[in-house]
């Protein structure tokens, strides 16, 4: 009776020991994410306060930071990332909304509708830069052509430098709207038809649906798009790398692309006091946007 | 009267749908027929001869076959990535939604700083050639599963979230220990959310341009992204083999839009809308 007791109490512990979601499959994970990407963050920290040469580092203090708000052409780069991540993250909000309020009517062909807006979401950016690079040449490039068929005079879409950023920028939004516009659908589709319903009966009309039920219920779809494509802004690189190395001059150079100049320059220092700058905004300007969409969100 | 306002509605969609998203995909494709004559036109003409196949095979074998290394390189690269991503990202997405303990906090912020900061990229450099992975094709692997993790992890967590506690603990009582719970009862129930992330993730490691630049460098690592990269300046007189090589790495996309188009839109707005 005793043995058969404590035979039947010993493996208690052993089960109680051995949680059934052992804390070990966070190693795997843990190890990758925090030797390759943590790390490296804590010592930006570091070595964007050193003169740096990838094998010694002298400590300069805040020169780095210093020197990036001194020079002009880092501040532009600066200014062109805010601007940039307002504008694609804007208009995607805008268009993405209006895109899926569409394919969610009755409108024919709707499917192909979501495919085609879908597909450019999946291609390489770097490819997309490069056909847009062709297609908005000033003189050769069809777009222009196409507006001369309509008597417009088409701008150098990519050599005039106040025009450089915004046409980067109006590519970005070509290629990612389709993103936000299936958010939005999902958004959208999740709304009770209720609602609609019970405004017909009212009369509303079809600008009061959309202002008044589709606008409002559509906020948690709202703040990922935002958030999801103004972090996607503030660090975008390979698009105005594909499309205009930053040109002409430095009229379309964001901060990520600054980076990737100061490191092929050999200013390791700077360019990860760069990554420091990108870091804070990001923080900056993200943080307090999540907080507001969400607080906002909780109010309804 | 609806009607016609309606049927006006859908054809101005369609058309607007063609001029601006079919056609430069057009171009694309009628660019990679074209000579180098015609092409250097930039114009949006129909090919006067079909030079596809010359093209084709010029791109291809350019630089001791470049774009075939790149291809092998890229696949590598994604079938590696994704496999590890998919298991450690659905492993911590587990435990994380199932045990509640005092670190669940920290891990969950670590996610969301994962998702939002930029990674400092000379220290990782610094880091890779510390450790002998810089420029190999495994340490970019391993750099791509440490971007990738926190949006999986995310996926799965609220995936896993719809899926009943009652199966793993029938599991246990009969006699499966965590291991088998995990990989022969829970991962399987997975798999929608897996189909996502395996869409999700490839189409973005496939196409990512930046990391390979950065911690990929030389010829003989280059992955199909940068081959457009560097044939650019090689090309930059003859369009009809640039735009050849962006029609051909196009492809892999194209086929993975075909099959899993549905999927991949209904993964992406459920853990979009959730998480």
């Amino acid at each position: 009776m005793t043995a058969t007791g404590t035979a039947s109490a010993a493996p208690a512990p052993v089960l109680k020991r051995r949680s059934p979601y052992p804390g070990w499959f966070f190693l795997p994970a843990a190890i990758i994410y925090g030797v390759l990407f943590l790390l490296p963050t804590v010592a930006s920290l570091y070595f964007s306060l050193t003169r740096w040469t990838l094998f010694n580092s002298t400590f300069i203090g805040l020169d780095n930071f210093a020197q990036f708000l001194r020079e002009p052409f880092l501040i532009k780069g600066l200014i062109n990332t805010i601007l940039y991540a307002v504008i694609t993250s804007g208009l995607k909000v805008v268009l993405g909304l209006l895109l899926a309020v569409l394919l969610t009517s009755q409108v024919a062909a709707r499917g192909y509708l979501r495919s085609v807006v879908f597909f450019p979401v999946l291609v390489s950016t770097v490819g997309v830069g490069i056909t847009f690079t062709v297609l908005m040449h000033p003189t050769n490039g069809m777009i222009n052509e196409g507006l001369a068929l309509l008597g417009i005079k088409g701008p150098g879409w990519l050599v005039d430098p106040n025009l450089a950023l915004y046409s980067v920028a109006l590519v970005d939004v070509w290629k990612g709207v389709g993103l936000a516009t299936v958010i939005y659908i999902a958004g959208i589709v999740a709304i009770p038809k209720d609602y609609y319903e019970a405004a017909r009966i009212d009369g509303a009309t079809k600008l009061q649906n959309f202002f008044e039920i589709t606008l409002p219920l559509c906020r948690p779809a709202t703040s990922t798009v935002i958030i999801l494509s103004f972090i996607g802004g503030l660090r975008t690189f390979d698009l105005i790398w594909a499309m205009t190395r930053g040109g002409p001059g430095f009229a379309s150079d964001t901060v990520a692309s600054v980076i990737y100049k100061q490191y092929q320059a050999g200013f390791y220092g700077l360019s990860t006091a760069g990554n420091v700058v990108l870091f804070v905004l990001v923080a900056a300007l993200v943080i307090p946007l999540t907080m507001l969409l969400n607080r906002k969100q909780g109010h309804e | 009267m609806t009607m016609i306002r309606k049927y006006w509605l859908s054809v101005v969609a369609i058309l607007a749908s063609i001029v601006v998203f079919l056609v430069p995909f057009a171009f694309i494709v009628l660019m990679a027929f074209k000579d180098q004559r015609q092409a250097a036109l930039l114009d949006f003409s129909w090919p006067a001869g079909n030079a596809l196949w010359s093209n084709v095979v010029e791109v291809v074998t350019t630089r001791n076959w470049m774009l075939v290394t790149a291809f092998i390189n890229s696949t590598i690269l994604t079938v590696a990535s994704v496999t590890l991503l998919v298991i450690f990202g659905a492993m911590v997405g587990f435990v994380l939604q199932r045990r509640k303990t005092r670190f669940n906090g920290l891990i969950e912020f670590l996610i969301l700083a994962g998702l939002m900061i930029p990674p400092a990229v000379v220290p990782t450099i610094w880091l890779l050639q510390g450790t002998g992975l810089f420029a190999r094709l495994h340490g970019l692997v391993l750099i791509e599963v440490a971007y990738g993790l926190p949006f999986t992890i995310l996926l799965y967590r609220a995936f896993i979230a719809t899926i009943p506690r009652e199966l793993d603990e029938a599991a246990i009582i009969d006699g499966a220990r965590p291991f088998d719970v995990f990989f022969r009862v829970v991962l399987p129930l997975l798999w929608p959310v897996t189909v996502t992330n395996i869409v999700v993730q490839s189409v973005a490691i496939f196409n990512d341009f930046t990391n390979p630049l950065y911690f990929l460098p030389g010829n003989q690592n280059a992955t199909v992204q940068l081959t457009l990269y560097n044939f650019q300046s090689q090309f930059s007189t003859s369009y009809n083999l640039l735009f050849t090589n962006i029609a051909l790495i196009t492809i892999p996309p194209l086929i993975v839009f075909l099959f899993f188009n549905r999927q991949i839109v209904a993964g992406m707005t459920a853990g979009a809308v959730k998480g």
